[in-house]
């Protein structure tokens, strides 16, 4: 069947069988290998990609289903070379290890900030309650939603972006019992 | 790699044409609504349809709506919706207690209320909560519409009375006065199964209770008690629906009840929990539901 999809705001028309998954159709057979395939049984999140406005798993979507709709993967977040403050809030407060489950992190994280600009950490955890990381770095997931909520707090006000979290300046001591700078004050618990 | 068997696909573009095309692929097509539960049966051959009919176009299935004291809700609903819903919220509380403990965010972003219905797996959670609400499930034919009793909708593990060529549409609870409702679920994890999980929904005597004699207890008139992953017959415990029907709303009588609903209920041991464990749940969970919904019912 020929489905008609349009990814990160290119239309692609391919034949396709009807049970391909939209994780395979984006990463075979247009070669967006930034969304991860992990364990295929829509627990761990790795494939969340954003089908129309939401995010979705596409291990557990099939392309067909896609057909029509417009699908926006981890490739789309930077724009003009310029990183998605998610993104630098991955990279400040150190949010991947292995970066297997980052994109699908960040593309929930992206949604959750468009619609909750400013959420506590108790939200940021609920949202990303379907993703697993098997490093366990939570902590600095959560650290890394929250650093760019502020930052797009701060650059919404017309203020300088903030600093890079203290513990990392300090040299990336995880174990900090306080959440990074920009967090403070929120419900890290 | 686990993906689905070879399968035709069919988009359908309105009720009538998915029922269409129900009536001409037979028996072995299936509606493909969110897929959360579908696609996984696939990907392990539990399911194997010849042809998916695809109604995830049809806005027309998707809508939460107050009609003439009732709460109607599309089959297309999706699970996140419903959480959402303010008048799903307002009216019927459990659901929203029970959409907050299904599955995850994602996931609910995409699955479907009438999707997790159809597939009539023994442990959902929304069976449950529509079934202590005493809902209704409408069911399209071809040649129109049927109604069923939500008691009466699973047939067994995986099985529903929607027959081949018929479409779940919508499901309605009526609105009644001085209602109150939870949903107590106890899970291995957050987003899992239940190994046990209760929902009540209790109406009291007088509306809202303040037709009782002096600061005596508010008098339950009629009440809803669902379970889930136990082994309830239709999802319900009948029994002690009868025994709360009537009496005071204390703790000695949601006690009673909850011993009422754990010795009806025939719960099987598996990697969720011991059969005794599931029992013990579906009492002390039920129990603990009548106390919320009785604080609810009484603007708590």
């Amino acid at each position: 069947m020929q489905i008609t999809v349009t990814v990160n705001g290119t239309s692609h028309t391919r034949e396709v069988e009807a049970r391909l998954l939209l994780i395979h159709f984006l990463r075979d057979d247009l070669r967006l290998t930034g969304s991860h395939w992990g364990c295929d049984t829509s627990n761990c999140g790795a494939c969340v990609v954003w089908l129309d406005e939401t995010p979705v798993k596409s291990c557990t979507v099939l392309a067909a289903m896609a057909d029509g709709r417009r699908v926006r993967t981890v490739e789309d977040l930077a724009r003009g070379g310029v990183l998605d403050p998610v993104q630098r809030g991955f990279a400040e407060c150190h949010g991947l290890q292995c970066g297997f489950c980052t994109a699908g992190m960040m593309m929930t994280a992206r949604w959750l900030l468009d619609h909750h600009p400013e959420p506590t950490a108790a939200e940021v955890r609920e949202a990303l309650s379907g993703q697993l990381c098997r490093c366990t770095g939570y902590e600095n997931i959560v650290r890394s939603v929250l650093w760019a909520s502020e930052q797009e707090a701060v650059l919404a006000r017309g203020g300088d972006p903030p600093e890079p979290p203290a513990d990392r300046r300090d040299g990336g001591d995880t174990a900090s019992p306080r959440p990074a700078s920009p967090a403070s004050g929120r419900d890290a618990s | 790699m686990q993906v689905p068997a070879y399968v035709e696909y069919e988009k359908a573009s309105s009720i009538e044409h998915a029922l269409a095309l129900l009536a001409r692929y037979g028996p072995e097509s299936r509606i493909l609504a969110g897929g959360h539960s579908l696609i996984p049966m696939m990907k392990l051959r539990l399911a194997q349809p010849e042809t998916l009919i695809d109604i995830n176009g049809l806005s027309e299935l998707s809508y939460i709506r107050v009609d003439r004291a009732e709460l109607c809700i599309g089959a297309l609903t999706r699970h996140a919706q419903l959480l959402d819903d303010p008048l799903a919220g307002q009216h019927f509380v459990v659901l929203r207690d029970a959409e907050q403990v299904i599955a995850d965010p994602v996931v609910r972003n995409w699955g479907t209320v009438g999707g997790s219905l159809c597939q009539a797996d023994p442990s959902e959670d929304l069976s449950a909560a529509f079934a202590a609400l005493k809902a209704t499930m409408v069911i399209r034919h071809p040649g129109g519409t049927r109604t069923v009793p939500a008691r009466e909708f699973f047939t067994g593990p995986y099985e529903t009375v929607v027959a081949p060529g018929e479409l779940l549409a919508e499901i309605r609870i009526t609105i009644r006065p001085g209602g109150g409702s939870a949903y107590q679920k106890v899970g291995r994890r957050a987003g899992d199964w239940p190994v046990g999980a209760a929902g009540v929904a209790l109406w009291l005597a007088g509306g809202d209770g303040a037709g009782r004699d002096g600061a005596g207890p508010a008098v339950i008139a009629d009440a809803g008690v669902g379970l889930t992953a136990v082994g309830a017959e239709h999802f319900a415990a009948a029994e002690a629906e009868e025994f709360l029907r009537g009496a005071p709303a204390t703790p000695e009588t949601f006690a009673r009840a909850g011993q009422i609903a754990a010795e009806h209920c025939r719960p099987v041991t598996d990697q969720r929990g011991p059969a005794d464990y599931k029992q013990h749940l579906a009492g002390e969970l039920t129990t603990r539901a009548l106390h919320r919904a009785l604080h609810r019912a009484l603007g708590g």
